[in-house]
């Protein structure tokens, strides 16, 4: 672990209603990050590393159990309380991008920083910073059907970045890439860890990305199986 | 896109609006402007009698009658008719009866500026009606319905006789000059109506300074069964009516005669139920297109929650959303309706051919009617059903956890 610990899990379970029963995802994880970690979920489907991403970055309640966020019990948050948290703190990366098809890429960038309090030059300021860190400078004004895969994620990841968040979390981000635009994606990715000592925490089983994480942890059946540190 | 959808929603309700408004107003103008007026005045035994149209019971005295309707009642135009059945008799070269046939005969005030609205000939529309010869220019001429000058045989210049009755019960023959025929687009009428002057009528019929009915047409160009029962109203204090007078004036309004109130109350029952049904149905369609709107971007909404908007912040953005985009496409659609109704008001749509044969009295040419209803129906279903779509939509926002709306984000 690196540094002070942003995030603490304690005993966390999560059911899901299934049909007449319940399904558990989670049961019982105890886990805990530091500023500045490059982590993976790492595990196949079902094994519960989206549903800990989730409650992780406050979209989802934990059914037993504890997660802490930047000091944030994430059980005990109101809505209003969660959507502070995601709009200060938290980043997101998503397998399909998820841009926001009718807008251009500067727009899509600066949308994170309009829920905060930034004025329209210092917006401008930080979007064209957090396009020049993934290489786009040249596709502001752009709109993602206009974009490669690698190029939307690029963009994913700069919209991610541009409030300069304490934690990223991305869920399976190159799914959809091939070899070539995975490994320049998850480079962009480590150079910002390394630059701006922000937390990554990836879910995935793909092989690309975890050759690129500093810390394993493998998910079996909602429990975590076994950790592993890379030094480098 | 959306506004483009409330606009044509909008337009289409505005357009139909007034086309079923100018529709059910077509046939009652044309049935008040021809015969039956806005109100009209006649002696009380010639009411109760009005079918048989007997002239013996017609109106005397009628300059100074109408004189003291036109100080009482100067917004309403009034005019002097008589209607009256006869015989027209067309001679051949020797004199001698080439053909006959009865006419249902209207005298009215064709040389006169004092009608008022261009004169009679313009309101009944006789100069459009034309399809042969001229309309009367001078004294003694006469028009007749195109289908009856073709049965009689008889073109323009020719002479024709009309055989009738005085008011007086006498035996009446009268020669005139066949100046034009008419094709009124009724049905009714074509069959066998002759048009004269109406002091030619009097002449004729014996009927000076008489007139079987005054005409009165409201200035808005449009029945009002409220304008009609004031005026009445103030008719009945100005002229008590008395038991025991029969030739006392009476005021009938529209509605008052033939089946023209079952019609009048039909038309505007009917024009509404057609403008409740289409605008149910429009409201149904913009309703869904705002919910279906609404849930298409549930995949945005997740996005915009991760980012750290509040519920209520994304679902109070779509409700305004869905107001601006109800307005504009309300403004938009009630533009676009109002000019294509403009369009159907001013050039009306030709239906002559398709109603041939028919007996009703019937406009040929349907016209739409802008009334100030059309300004705002539109933003009924443009507005209100828009944003309740919206509202529908945005509850999926609460009701959904916010994992759940990234899964439909990654569908």
């Amino acid at each position: 672990m690196e540094n002070s610990a942003i995030i603490q899990i304690n005993q966390l379970i999560k059911r899901f209603p299934m049909g007449k029963g319940e399904f558990t995802a989670l049961k019982g994880i105890n886990l805990d990050f530091g500023t500045g970690e490059f982590a993976g979920l790492i595990g196949p489907s079902g094994s519960g590393k989206t549903t800990l991403l989730n409650i992780i970055g406050s979209l989802d309640m934990p059914t037993e159990g504890e997660a802490v966020v930047l000091g944030k019990p994430i059980s005990k948050l109101s809505s209003k309380e969660s959507a502070k948290l995601r709009k200060e703190s938290l980043g997101f990366i998503f397998q399909s991008y998820n841009l926001l098809q009718v807008h251009t890429v500067f727009e899509n960038v600066e949308f994170p920083l309009l829920l905060l309090d930034y004025t329209t030059a210092e917006r401008k300021k930080m979007v064209m910073d957090a396009l020049e860190w993934v290489g786009l400078t040249d596709k502001v004004k752009s709109k993602p059907p206009q974009l490669s895969g690698g190029e939307c994620q690029r963009v994913a990841i700069a919209r991610a970045m541009v409030k300069k968040p304490s934690l990223v979390l991305a869920d399976e981000p190159t799914a959809n890439l091939d070899a070539a635009n995975s490994h320049n994606i998850l480079q962009t990715m480590l150079n910002l860890n390394r630059e701006l000592k922000t937390t990554f925490i990836f879910a995935t089983h793909d092989e690309k990305v975890i050759g690129y994480l500093k810390r394993k942890i493998f998910l079996k059946d909602g429990l975590v199986d076994h950790e592993e540190w890379i030094n480098q | 896109m959306p506004i483009l959808i409330v606009a044509v929603g909008v337009a289409m309700s505005v357009f139909l609006h007034a086309y079923i408004t100018g529709l059910m107003n077509d046939s009652i103008e044309m049935n008040a402007k021809l015969s039956f007026g806005h109100v009209k005045v006649v002696t009380k035994s010639f009411a109760e009698n009005i079918s048989q149209m007997p002239t013996d019971l017609a109106l005397l005295e009628t300059t100074a009658l109408k004189e003291k309707l036109n100080q009482e009642f100067p917004d309403v135009a009034w005019v002097e008719r008589i209607q009256f059945g006869g015989l027209i008799d067309a001679p051949d070269e020797n004199g001698e009866t080439k053909s006959q046939g009865p006419a249902l005969g209207i005298g009215v005030d064709l040389f006169s500026a004092s009608t008022g609205q261009g004169g009679e000939a313009e309101r009944m529309g006789m100069a459009k009606s034309l399809v042969r010869g001229r309309l009367p220019e001078m004294k003694g001429e006469i028009v007749l319905s195109e289908l009856f000058s073709q049965k009689l045989g008889v073109n323009p210049g020719d002479k024709i006789t009309l055989i009738g009755s005085t008011m007086n019960g006498a035996m009446s023959y009268y020669n005139f000059i066949l100046a034009g025929t008419l094709s009124f687009g009724v049905q009714v009428m074509d069959k066998g109506t002759i048009v004269a002057d109406i002091e030619d009528v009097r002449l004729a019929l014996d009927m000076d300074d008489a007139a079987t009915e005054i005409t009165g047409l409201f200035g808005s160009g449009y029945f009002s069964a409220d304008l009609a029962a004031d005026v009445k109203e103030k008719f009945l204090s100005d002229f008590p009516n008395l038991e025991n007078d029969e030739y006392a004036p009476v005021m009938l309004s529209l509605k008052d005669q033939g089946s023209m109130g079952q019609f009048v109350d039909l038309s505007n029952t009917m024009g509404s139920i057609i403008t409740f049904v289409f605008m149910l149905a429009m409201s149904l369609v913009l309703w869904n297109a705002g919910l279906l709107g609404g849930i298409r971007r549930y995949g945005e909404f997740g996005i915009r929650l991760a980012m750290g908007e509040e519920k209520k912040q994304v679902y109070r953005t779509l409700v305004y959303e869905s107001v601006m985009i109800g307005i504009a496409g309300s403004v938009f659609g009630t533009a676009i309706g109002l000019f294509f109704a403009w369009l159907m008001q001013t050039y009306g749509l030709d239906l002559g051919d398709s109603m041939k044969g028919s007996s009703m009295m019937m406009p040929t040419i349907i016209r739409a009617r802008i009334t100030p209803v059309d300004f705002y129906i539109g933003f009924l279903p443009g507005i209100v059903s828009t944003l309740i779509g919206a509202m529908l939509a945005g509850i999926g926002i609460y009701k959904r956890k916010t994992s759940q709306l990234f899964k439909e984000l990654e569908a």
